[in-house]
């Protein structure tokens, strides 16, 4: 039985899942001047949101959807969600920076709830994508669908932001109020990806952010990062 | 306090500036002892895994220097990796590599999002990930020094990531540093007071960094430490292989455990 509390656990940033590494692009975004101030986060975080956001927020409803007990296939099923999953992330800075969030998150599930589906995760020698892991968590905490993909679009946000306070000293409480801005827009997102997740794996949402890729496969080749991506 | 570990009832003399030459056994050296019967000098049992020895201090007392000094120290002895949370850049690799010290293969970078502490303590995720590429990389491992990012006296190392931390404070710092304390100074395995040849040139006083630190750690080991004097940091190497024989009697090969 799912508790709102859980609901906060799991959303919350001092989850240790490894989001403090990651700014979500914000890191090179800033240094290729596109972000500078506050008017330019917002834009970076509503285009995060409709982008990474949507389908991150799809890919860990439908885990969810492939953890209810009764499934058939749950193994078939994840598989195939990895594989959709990758398509979807053209860079592959972005995709070895989703295993290994998806691993972090993991290494949390596994010691938290031992008796999870995990065993089900597709065997990659660098572990599974985030947004399977964190169905498969959520369905374990008793969460629904719904909430998992709140909480999958609520950290893209969340995310980003407070790398924002740390890597331009914005003021945090305007920053805030610009995450309660954005609240309308971060619930809808996770309402249209909890319903995407009724459909088959290779209907998915699929938006993309070319440039967000182009700054990733960049940042993975500086000498010194900050942020993890 | 941790279970295992005994407190150690001699209270040990002012260190010397300069430490003597190696002895076989340094009995000045603040340490605890395995169970009766085992002989805690090499040849080291190997444990079913690595030691993990974390290494904090504030920015520039000389961490990176002190893993370079123990590189040196264990480089035909032990099977070492180091993960760094430190701002790496090829500079530090190449730093470690000219050395001699460290092939670049055994060197672990953690990025930590500009929150130091968060990658040793709260959120432990990244540095653990770190270890176990070390060892699917270069093979089974005795030691593991996990270098923290600079950071300030509140920062610690999570139980869950090391199985013992040194805090690394230097003269340069201010020889009021011992005295304010914060959970570094006061609680970690070992409190490493660097740079004492620097103390003349800052007017640091260490005896009052001596009673500073013996008033806060009570009965936990300090040493001081000039790497210009003792490049292979000879009395942190004696601790270390002290843990390491503790570790070994813990965690039998034939039995892997620990934070997982």
């Amino acid at each position: 039985m799912a508790t709102p509390s859980l609901l906060l656990l799991l959303a919350d940033g001092r989850f240790p899942a490894g989001a403090h590494a990651h700014s979500g692009g914000l890191e090179a975004a800033v240094a290729a001047g596109r972000v500078t101030d506050l008017a330019t986060l917002e834009a970076f975080l509503a285009g995060r949101l409709a982008t990474a956001g949507l389908v991150g927020a799809a890919f860990a409803a439908a885990a969810h959807r492939a953890a209810v007990p009764e499934t058939v296939g749950r193994a078939d099923a994840l598989a195939r969600l990895d594989a959709e999953l990758d398509a979807r992330t053209a860079a592959p800075a972005l995709r070895a920076v989703s295993r290994r969030q998806g691993r972090a998150l993991l290494r949390a599930g596994r010691a938290i709830w031992p008796d999870a589906a995990f065993a089900d995760l597709p065997a990659t020698p660098t572990g599974a994508h985030q947004p399977l892991v964190l169905g498969l968590l959520c369905a374990a905490a008793g969460l629904s669908r719904l909430e998992t993909a709140t909480i999958a679009a609520y950290g893209t946000l969340t995310g980003a932001a407070s790398a924002g306070v740390r890597l331009l000293g914005l003021d945090p409480y305007r920053v805030q109020a610009l995450l309660v801005g954005l609240a309308d827009a971060c619930d809808g997102t996770a309402a249209d990806a909890a319903r995407a997740a009724d459909d088959p794996p290779e209907r998915l949402p699929a938006a993309a952010a070319p440039l967000a890729d182009i700054h990733a496969e960049i940042h993975a080749t500086w000498e010194v990062r900050l942020f993890a991506s | 306090m941790r279970p295992d570990t005994v407190v150690p009832s001699a209270v040990p003399a002012v260190e010397p500036i300069t430490p003597p030459a190696t002895p076989p056994h340094d009995e000045t050296v603040p340490h605890t002892h395995p169970e009766p019967g085992v002989d805690p000098h090499p040849p080291l049992a190997r444990a079913g895994r690595a030691l993990r020895v974390g290494i904090g201090g504030p920015v520039g007392s000389g961490k990176t220097a002190l893993v370079a000094a123990l590189c040196r120290a264990f480089a035909d002895e032990l099977r070492l990796g180091v993960v760094t949370n430190d701002i790496y850049t090829t500079e530090d690799a190449d730093f470690l590599r000219r050395a001699g010290v460290l092939d670049p293969a055994r060197i672990r970078a953690v990025e930590t999002g500009c929150c130091p502490h968060t990658a040793i303590r709260d959120d432990i995720g990244a540095n653990l990930d770190a270890v176990d590429e070390l060892a699917e990389a270069v093979g089974p491992l005795d030691l593991v020094l996990v270098e923290s990012g600079g950071d300030n006296l509140t920062a610690t190392f999570s139980r869950g990531l090391v199985d013992r931390q040194i805090f690394v404070v230097d003269v340069a710092g201010g020889d009021k540093v011992p005295r304010k304390g914060g959970p570094g100074v006061t609680a970690a395995d070992l409190l490493v007071i660097n740079k004492t040849d620097l103390a003349p040139m800052v007017g640091a006083d260490l005896a009052v960094m001596d009673r500073d630190a013996r008033a806060r750690r009570g009965d936990l080991p300090t040493l001081f430490l000039s790497i210009v004097g003792d490049p292979t940091a000879t009395r942190v190497a004696d601790w270390i292989r002290h843990e390491l024989a503790h570790h070994a009697a813990l965690h039998p090969l034939a039995v892997p455990v620990g934070p997982t």
